[in-house]
């Protein structure tokens, strides 16, 4: 039952790539369609509130500059709304201000899409900062990703000399996908239980006659948006664990969908903006590998128990069930943790922090390669700079100038793709060393012995991926944390987005080469297997090390 | 579309405009996804579901208010089903747990303590059937279910403590034992608040 369960929820997957990547490649291919009926009307609305005349095509500098310019207004209004929430309405339970560096790292947090939070909902935000602040940044933050990937795709696939417009891109990323998709999703959730209100904090007698004070709000509509848009920071601190947050396995696949479906679709909508779908599947098969492989990690691991609890003579046949929730098991919790760290959500419904130490692992390489589906757009990008290195490779194998979807790779491209991957384990390895050997980094874990280098990792590696989950015993809302995470998630979502839309920019002007007999195909099974292999070698150059010293030593310490 | 006509604009390098484009946008998006968007939705909640989107709030056998079904309670009285472990003692205004790692000695200390504490209330139940879900914390510390395994070993102690038949207490887990959601997903489990609710009746 356990594997079945599994089984039914990627056969959904797989089935419903085409069908929805084909809607998402209409609402970005600028063709006159069928929706434009529908959104044609609201999106003219908008355009003309944001006083947006006319849309045209943008340069590369053009549109990173937009939409930088769009993060940055966010981040200064968000960031004003959590210094001031106690002055602003809808706070019926008398929540304070936030303090400045908190402030600071959980603004970053949302707008880079990480949802990494050293806060929690309960005492630290109120309703207004959770909706003005929180569910908007949940949307922006995953439109902005959207834009952006769709933007890079329009590059490498496209002829001109632009690359689309950013602030229409982003328009329709609300418009067709985003606000439609959350309303359905909040108002399932409603319906199987998961609380919608303004009502302050309850108070009931419980069956014993004890008082119990329960945290409410609007959860329902974070909760759908958080999902849809890969964000994952959640309304209460335990996140979808929390029995408000998701209340039953039913919830907890139609949220692993939310999140799993449009990163998902997005390779196939590559295919699609390629004109060559087998392009699109190629690049699915290979994360869809990586991701069977890491999920199988987590699942049998956390099956087969902690080996510490399973010697104390209890029944133990469960598997490792500290940190799990009854209902979910192993099963639905394992396939949980694997999707928000492939799709780079970092919602959690069980604490990663509690996962066996194969199973910790399994989640921590998940976000440490970022391109296992990855959150809204950056998995693919990153996938298809991992495409790129491989054509490089093979090219320097056979002494030939690569070509990518008929277009030469040269030392420009070259070389930002080599940025934003260095960067990548940079920002993960530099901060993790630096903890270590400061009082201030040491202080905050709490888990002795090599898990404490998990904790480490975890948090670096999930901040660098813009993931957002942590192993959250880490004592992390301290100055020093939440100004270095804060910076970690700033350069893991910039640098690789400005480095390939510079890349996209640079392909699209380029004369096209005619396809001959000579022309490394990426479109077969031998490019799938050079992909996967890229990515593992590359990623197993990097990581192994810090990997042996946290999770593999804790693993061959319990035994 | 004006791709093309106007794909001279594309160059103009002044960013003056982008900047009063992206003020707008943002206080557009604000106001409809911050504010309107959720305002909706409670809005339609509350008018169509409002059982759901208050907590889905629980009474017992006389009327009054106990809790809410999905938010679990801690039972001290070895009368009543016990939940499982939590750090925070069910306390609702917060969630979590102690994030204790797999090879964390206090951990392991309070697994065993609570096998202590079990082998002293439940002399009747060797510790081999004690499930492992029922002495390890949940990650919320709020979960209102246990196994139905969970339930059964603690029959024997309650039928001892209250002199009712384990068989009627067998019928009061079965009936409260959920399976699978569609018949497949999840795991099978039993709401300690519902069943207490249950058992509080047969108390009285």
């Amino acid at each position: 039952m356990g594997i079945l369960q599994i089984l039914i929820v990627i056969a959904i997957v797989v089935l419903l790539v085409k069908p929805l990547g084909t809607y998402v490649y209409h609402v970005y291919s600028n063709d006159p369609n069928k929706t434009d009926k529908w959104f044609g009307w609201l999106e003219r609305f908008i355009y003309r509130l944001i006083g947006l005349k006319n849309r045209p095509g943008m340069t590369w500098k053009r549109y990173a500059v937009s939409f930088l310019l769009t993060n940055i207004v966010l981040v200064a209004l968000g960031y004003l709304i959590l210094r001031l929430q106690k002055y602003l309405p809808f706070n019926p339970n008398g929540i304070e201000n936030m303090e400045q560096t908190l402030s600071f790292n959980t603004i970053i947090s949302f707008m880079t899409n990480t949802n990494l939070q050293h806060y929690s909902g309960e005492t630290g935000l109120t309703y207004f900062s959770q909706m003005a602040v929180i569910m908007m940044m949940m949307f922006t933050s995953a439109a902005t990703g959207f834009s952006v990937a769709i933007a890079f795709i329009r590059g490498i696939t496209g002829k001109g000399a632009t690359i689309g417009n950013f602030f229409e891109d982003f328009v329709k990323s609300h418009t067709r996908i985003f606000i439609p998709a959350a309303v359905v999703v909040t108002l399932v959730l409603v319906a199987l239980q998961v609380p919608q209100t303004l009502d302050p904090v309850l108070t009931v007698k419980t069956l014993e006659g004890a008082s119990q004070n329960i945290a409410i709000g609007p959860v329902a509509s974070l909760e759908s948006i958080k999902h849809l848009g890969t964000n994952g920071g959640g309304f209460f601190g335990a996140n979808s664990a929390h029995p408000f947050e998701n209340p039953t396995p039913l919830t907890n696949v139609i949220e692993i969908l939310s999140m799993w479906l449009l990163p998902a679709s997005l390779p196939y909508v590559y295919g699609r903006f390629a004109k060559n779908t087998k392009q699109g599947w190629v690049v699915f098969g290979a994360m869809m590998t990586l991701f069977v492989g890491f999920l199988s990690l987590i699942y049998f691991s956390e099956l087969r128990g902690n080996p510490a609890m399973n010697v104390l003579g209890i029944d133990a046949s469960q598997g490792s069930m500290e940190g799990k929730e009854v209902r979910f098991g192993i099963p639905q919790s394992s396939l949980f943790s694997a999707v928000t760290t492939a799709a780079t959500t970092g919602t959690v419904n069980n604490m990663h922090d509690t996962l066996t130490p194969l199973g910790g692992l399994g989640t921590l390489a998940e976000m440490m390669l970022n391109v296992v589906f990855g959150g809204k757009g950056v998995g693919l990008v990153n996938m298809l700079m991992y495409a790129i290195l491989g054509v490089f490779l093979c090219g320097l194998m056979v002494g030939r100038t690569p070509e990518f979807l008929g277009r030469k790779i040269e030392p420009r491209e070259m070389k930002l793709i080599a940025i934003a991957i260095l960067a990548h384990p940079f920002i993960i390895l530099a901060p993790t060393a630096i903890a270590f050997l400061t009082d201030l980094g040491q202080g905050s874990i709490t888990n002795p012995g090599s898990h404490g280098i998990s904790q480490v990792l975890y948090e670096y590696t999930s901040s660098a991926a813009n993931n957002g989950s942590g192993f959250e015993g880490l004592a992390d809302n301290t100055p020093f944390w939440n100004l270095t995470t804060g910076l970690v998630m700033l350069l893991g979502r910039y640098i690789s987005m400005i480095a390939m839309l510079a890349v996209a920019g640079s392909l699209v002007r380029k004369q096209w080469v005619p396809e001959t007999i000579g022309t490394f195909r990426t479109d077969n099974g031998l490019f799938y297997g050079i992909l996967i292999g890229t990515v593992l070698i590359i990623g197993a150059l990097t990581f192994l090390p810090a990997i042996v010293l946290g999770p593999i030593a804790e693993h061959l310490k319990l035994g | 579309m004006n791709h093309t006509a106007s794909n001279a604009n594309c160059s103009e390098p002044s960013g003056k405009p982008i900047i009063f484009v992206a003020l707008r946008a943002s206080i557009v998006f604000i106001i409809l996804c911050g504010i309107l968007y959720p305002l909706a939705m409670t809005g339609l909640a509350q008018l169509f579901m409002p059982h759901q989107a208050n907590g889905s709030l629980i009474k017992d056998a006389s009327g009054n208010t106990v809790g809410s079904e999905l938010i679990g309670q801690s039972f001290v009285d070895p009368k009543y089903f016990q939940s499982r472990v939590s750090s925070i003692e069910y306390k609702a205004e917060a969630s979590g747990s102690n994030n204790y790692a797999p090879s964390n000695p206090d951990m392991l200390k309070r697994t065993q303590d609570s096998i202590a504490a079990w082998q002293k209330e439940n002399p009747d139940v060797p510790i081999s059937e004690l499930p492992i879900a029922l002495i390890t914390n949940s990650g919320s510390g709020l979960d209102p279910h246990i196994t139905p395994q969970s339930a059964e070993v603690q029959i024997p102690r309650i039928s001892r403590l209250t002199g009712i038949p384990a068989g009627r207490l067998e019928q009061l887990v079965d009936k409260h034992t959920e399976g699978r959601d569609l018949g497949i997903f999840g795991e099978p489990r039993v709401n300690v608040l519902k069943l207490n609710i249950d058992l509080q009746t047969l108390l009285q």
